[in-house]
């Protein structure tokens, strides 16, 4: 569980969090509270601990995230290329429709699926990515 | 002993200018004439111009009251004291103590005194003239000094800070001092008065009324706004205060920098220019000079700053200003010169280039030299009966998160426009990347700039303004649509995506720059959906499209 404060109730409005499941062969990471430029380090362990045992794909849970800015997007494209270039698909459900419309804009929801549930994001995840180096 | 300075002997030899004698150093018992007051065309100074040696009054035989004078003062002799041909003086002797005539030994001892004392008298004649030229010329030094001081005093110590505005002044005044004078008056609802103005008289006391008619303005401005009123007010104030033949002539123009509307009085100052576009119009109202008359009412007109516009307001020291053949460098010119070149400070740096070229070497300024520029640089067009209301306007340290207070305060202060809950979202968003931006980029992290944040509503439009202290430098870069794919792939950085989400979270977007700011705006079309913003996809099934 990366970083010790877990679980939306714990934390500070704006604290950045993330807790790691594994279900069906995909690394899930529960996201809570801003991710901006304080969820840089916090955000690169949950990934490295969601792709723990390789799993086709990672998704990425923001029914908890209140606040994305400029320096959380140029992370999540960060975690993308990673991702990418392991091969592995990306997921996300939990997204408001602000920020549905923030990762259209972005082109983001180009390279990761966006889903309505944690279920269909977990079916959709294990598809893998395109041009995989695997 | 009667001397004659030299300024006399040269009034004596070019006209008749009553001259001024002065009575012999006092010595207790012994003779002293008094004072005796000789005229310019006495035929006395004639005759002891033309005389040497000492000379018997009683042997002469002249129409002079000057001669009748001495007489009566008891003098006896004279001898003329004579030197480099120029008769500067007279040595007066009354009667011989012992009763008796005075000898020839006498008679040539006193000759020989005489030559021997007038050089003397006359270098002490000159280091006299020349201590009074010194003190002269000190007086009118100080006077000067005085008058710039006043004068100095009472200008702008800087220029206002408008954002979307660049502000520029010229002032050089000419050396004896006239009456030019220029202010920037805050005035409520963020407007702006700009006064331009000049006394005519110079030195001190054209500085006084300078002095006089800043305060009025000051004080007045405030209260009245309007700029006829306030033109109105200020000439009754003045005109009861003002000395004979002097009065102001004065332009007062009260402008609301966010949509360049420019209400305009003047009393018989120089009409300003305003240039866009290439095309130069000239911004007129009829008004009589500060001082003269009672009663006086001022036109008000009024115009509107586009954006890319520039005016000038100027005093008569440029336009007045006369080349070696006695040209004057001419309004029309200076029309001409306003409509060739875009830029408030560009502006001044050509008239000043081509008043130099035009005076030539050695031009001594005939008269103060007051330029004013306001350049707009970025105003929405002002709508006309639709008030606007300063929702807040706060500051917040340049930290990382206080991006977080903007949002919360803006939002708090929009909460009664009845913005739709996206549209209340995307302005967060773009409220939380313009303030970031202004906080990393513009103020370079450091806590004690502060990022100013202004939210004003109209009917139509709620607008954000933005500010940071990153001015003076490079503009900010023009909104480009960020490459994914680049990034992706690791050609780019994963960074830089604010500004290109700003722009897609309001309906416009402009910033700006001048020495000190940058400025973001932020425009939200009240009353719609703003229509730049992509459409929120929907979510994906169970079966969704395969990512790229």
């Amino acid at each position: 569980m990366l970083p010790a404060r877990k679980g939306k109730n714990r934390m500070r409005r704006g604290e950045f969090g993330a807790e790691v499941r594994h279900h069906d062969g995909t690394g899930i990471i529960d996201l809570y509270g801003e991710i901006d430029l304080a969820a840089d380090g916090p955000l690169g362990a949950a990934y490295d601990e969601a792709v723990r045992g390789d799993p086709k794909g990672v998704v990425l849970n923001f029914a908890h995230v209140d606040y994305i800015n400029s320096t959380g997007i140029a992370l999540i494209v960060g975690l993308l290329a990673r991702a990418r270039k392991e091969g592995r698909a990306v997921g996300a459900y939990g997204l408001s429709d602000h920020y549905r419309e923030i990762f259209a804009i972005t082109s983001l929801s180009d390279f990761i699926g966006i889903y309505r549930d944690e279920d269909s994001a977990v079916v959709g995840a294990g598809v893998p990515a395109e041009g995989g180096q695997r | 002993m009667t001397t004659i300075p030299s300024s006399l002997r040269r009034a004596l030899r070019r006209e008749q200018r009553a001259p001024v004698t002065e009575p012999v150093a006092a010595q207790p018992g012994r003779f002293e004439a008094p004072p005796v007051e000789i005229a310019p065309n006495d035929p006395l100074i004639a005759y002891f111009s033309g005389t040497t040696g000492a000379v018997d009054l009683d042997s002469l035989q002249l129409d002079s009251q000057a001669l009748v004078g001495l007489r009566e003062a008891g003098v006896r002799l004279v001898v003329p004291l004579v030197s480099q041909g120029d008769l500067i003086g007279l040595l007066n002797l009354g009667a011989r103590r012992s009763e008796q005539e005075y000898s020839a030994d006498d008679r040539k001892l006193l000759y020989d005194l005489a030559g021997h004392a007038a050089p003397a008298v006359r270098v002490a004649q000159l280091v006299r003239e020349q201590q009074a030229e010194i003190r002269q010329r000190e007086r009118i030094e100080q006077e000067l000094r005085v008058a710039q001081l006043i004068q100095q005093q009472f200008l702008p110590r800087e220029l206002p800070d408008l954002p979307g505005w660049q502000v520029a002044a010229f002032y050089r005044p000419a050396r004896e001092v006239g009456g030019d004078f220029y202010d920037f008056i805050e005035l409520p609802g963020g407007l702006v008065g700009i006064v331009v103005g000049d006394v005519t008289d110079k030195g001190v006391p054209a500085a006084l009324v300078m002095a006089t008619t800043h305060s009025v303005l000051r004080a007045e401005a405030p209260r009245l706004v309007a700029p006829s009123e306030v033109l109105t007010r200020a000439n009754e104030l003045l005109v009861a205060e003002m000395p004979a033949h002097m009065f102001v002539t004065c332009l007062y123009a009260v402008l609301d920098p966010e949509t360049g509307k420019l209400r305009f009085a003047n009393a018989g100052h120089n009409v300003p220019y305003v240039s866009h576009e290439g095309a130069v119009t000239e911004l007129r109202a009829t008004g009589m000079p500060l001082g003269l008359m009672p009663d006086m009412r001022y036109e008000e007109k009024e115009a509107v700053l586009a954006s890319g516009a520039t005016m000038l307001l100027h005093s008569d020291g440029l336009a007045e200003a006369h080349g070696p053949d006695r040209e004057m460098f001419g309004f029309p010119r200076v029309a001409a010169l306003t409509g060739a070149v875009a830029g408030g400070e560009a502006l001044i740096d050509r008239l000043l280039k081509e008043l130099s070229e035009f005076t030539g070497a050695g031009w001594e300024q005939e008269d103060d030299i007051t330029l004013v520029t306001l350049e707009c640089r970025s105003v929405r067009p002002a709508v006309t009966g639709n008030p606007r209301r300063l929702l807040t306007e706060f500051e917040v340290a340049s930290e990382p998160g206080n991006e977080r207070l903007a949002i919360d305060r803006v939002a708090a202060a929009v909460g009664d426009l009845g913005l739709t809950g996206p549209q209340m979202e995307r302005l967060a968003t773009a409220v939380g990347e313009a303030t970031m931006n202004a906080i990393e980029h513009g103020n370079n992290n450091r806590p004690e700039l502060p990022v100013g944040v202004r939210v004003v509503a109209d009917d139509a439009d709620l607008r954000v303004l933005i500010t940071d202290q990153g001015g003076g430098q490079e503009a900010l870069p023009e909104v480009e649509v960020p490459d994914l794919d680049a990034k992706l792939a690791g050609l780019q950085t994963p960074r830089g995506w604010g500004l290109f989400l700003i722009k897609n979270m309001v309906d416009e977007l402009h910033t700006s720059i001048d020495e000190r700011h940058h400025v973001i705006e932020l425009v939200v079309h009240l009353n719609r959906e703003p229509g730049s913003g992509a459409d929120a996809p929907g979510e994906k099934g169970e079966e969704p499209d395969a990512p790229r």
